[in-house]
């Protein structure tokens, strides 16, 4: 009786969950096709007229470039420097690996905006005054605890012996890292990656106070247009950016399975 | 003994160049973290209690001396605790039936959670305000169905950060526990069914214990992100309600108060670190018993 009332009890919560989690979203997608610029119910037909006005968004293109730039720039960099670091880390051969490990994966629980007023600071004191290169390094510290957390996780399973193995056969130990290792890692390449573009990509926090009058990433135009005028362009533009999201999830279920992500993101 | 003395040698150059492999792969991303991570953190400490002339303490006299910065703080930590209270209160039972489904529906569940944690947090604070203001969608859904008759103000309420924060954070508080759930044994409730014990004892005594580390590393990462949560207090409160967060943002961005805004940091990031080390130490705990 108790059992079966947990069950019921559980399934609530989870069904509840899913609804409350899906709501906002669902009203961002209805929102976009909404005929006038107050979103109102019953919805009375369908439009695109805000889809055509998002690539006339006040300096949309550029902070759209700016922000992938950055996304692709620091999850590639994080994705090679994290791996290294997670390789040392998992084999043994690092002093005090375990306190490192741990370094690397502290930013994650930091509070976003208290490191970007620390760069602010930093960068003006060393004259640092680029504002791209700035955005570019401080993503890094955003996106690399991300990858080291993933690749510590999937390195802990992975046998080095196959490397070693490779090398017996005549590989060079670079040439076995990238024809042995990286293929049987695909998985968390890829569960890494896409964690550290998103979290670059919709980085605000630290990105607000390098940013300058011309250099502005996605993000920060988005706050601006909400504050600004919300019409439902935004809505139109953050549906377009949830679609792509879906495809990309979607994408990523069908190579390894999101619950393989699920367990992974521990 | 000539044997350990030949081999000496031989091994010895070996290790090294491992080690110095290690120490090569370890180097970028040590470089990264100290010099974009830890020299900056350690510069606004250095901001925080140095003036005009010379070191001073204004500035944190300046938060835990005045009754309207000590509600700041407070605000901070209220919002942090009643999401992670909340969020708690929905994800614990939900993992079970997450880990309980199959096929389809699991892939279902398991896309809710992902779906919204891969859209901007700016995106879904948007969508509550679309979803609370007094025309909004929950007014005019409330209003339709008699509950209602004139609608209330949602938007710029503690109510709606409170549901728009807890929205948002939610899945960083089921993942972790779901992970665990999921390599729970089910066997173990059916051994302590057989043992005498009553469900409500295997929970408690069995289930409880067994998935505590997620449940400390879901709580740990919740607290700290909702209590320096920036964009959700400013789109769903506004100014009537300041958290330390907003604090070092109008500091930087508007007063022009690095000192100031580099002590509430310092004392945001003192609570991150606390939660971190708590749940680092509660979560080692059990095993060590």
């Amino acid at each position: 009786m108790i059992t079966r009332l947990a069950i019921a009890l559980s399934w609530t919560a989870a069904i509840g969950v899913a609804l409350f989690l899906l709501a906002p979203l669902l009203v961002i997608a209805a929102a976009s096709f909404s005929p006038t610029p107050v979103f109102d119910l019953p919805i009375e037909g369908a439009s695109l007229r805000w889809y055509t006005r998002i690539g006339r968004l006040d300096g949309f293109w550029p902070s759209l470039f700016l922000s992938l730039q950055i996304a692709l720039l620091s999850t590639v960099i994080s994705l090679v420097c994290g791996t290294l670091a997670a390789i040392a880390i998992t084999r043994g051969k690092l002093p005090a690996a375990g306190i490192f490990a741990t370094a690397l994966v502290s930013p994650l629980m930091m509070p976003g905006l208290v490191l970007g007023i620390a760069l602010l600071q930093y960068f003006r004191a060393i004259g640092f005054t680029m504002t791209w290169s700035a955005l570019l390094v401080a993503h890094l510290v955003v996106t690399l605890p991300y990858v080291a957390r993933t690749m510590i996780a999937g390195l802990a399973r992975f046998d080095f012996t196959l490397v070693e193995a490779a090398r017996t056969l005549g590989c060079t130990y670079p040439g076995g890292i990238v024809r042995v290792m990286v293929p049987a890692l695909a998985p968390s390449f890829l569960i890494a990656g896409l964690f550290s573009f998103l979290a670059s990509f919709d980085n605000y926090p630290v990105s607000i106070f390098l940013a300058d009058v011309r250099t502005k990433t996605l993000p920060i135009r988005m706050l601006q247009y909400i504050e600004e005028a919300p019409d439902p362009t935004l809505a139109a533009l953050s549906t377009l950016i949830l679609a792509g999201t879906i495809v990309l999830l979607f994408a990523s279920d069908r190579m390894v399975g999101l619950h393989r992500m699920a367990g992974t993101s521990d | 003994m000539s044997q350990a003395v030949l081999a000496l040698p031989v091994s010895q150059p070996a290790i090294d160049r491992e080690r110095l492999t290690a120490f090569g792969f370890a180097l970028p991303s040590f470089l990264i973290l100290s010099l974009v991570f830890v020299l900056p953190l350690a510069l606004l400490l250095g901001v925080s209690v140095i003036g005009p002339e010379g070191p001073t303490l204004a500035n944190y006299r300046r938060l835990f001396g005045t009754a309207y910065y000590l509600g700041v703080i407070w605000n901070s930590l209220r919002l942090g605790l009643l999401t992670t209270i909340l969020t708690l209160a929905v994800s614990y039972p939900a993992a079970f039936a997450l880990v309980r489904a199959r096929g389809g529906v699991r892939s279902l569940l398991l896309a809710t959670l992902f779906l919204p944690l891969a859209a901007s947090v700016i995106v879904k604070a948007f969508a509550w305000t679309i979803l609370l203001r007094s025309d909004g969608v929950v007014n005019q859904a409330l209003m339709a169905l008699g509950i209602i008759e004139d609608p209330i103000r949602m938007i710029f309420t503690e109510t709606a950060l409170i549901v728009g924060s807890v929205n948002i954070f939610l899945p960083f508080m089921i993942l972790p526990i779901y992970a665990v759930v999921a390599q729970l044994d089910a066997r173990l409730s059916e051994a302590a069914a057989t043992l005498g014990a009553s469900p409500l004892v295997a929970f408690a005594r069995v289930i409880v214990p067994l998935t505590l580390p997620g449940v400390i590393a879901g709580v740990a990462l919740v607290f700290s992100l909702s209590v320096s949560a920036y964009v959700v207090p400013t789109l769903l409160i506004g100014e009537r309600y300041p958290t330390l967060a907003t604090t070092i943002a109008k500091a930087y961005l508007l007063a022009r108060e690095p000192g100031f805004g580099a002590a509430a940091g310092v004392v945001l990031l003192a609570i991150a670190i606390f939660v971190v080390a708590l749940s680092t130490q509660l979560g080692r705990e059990p095993a060590s018993r």
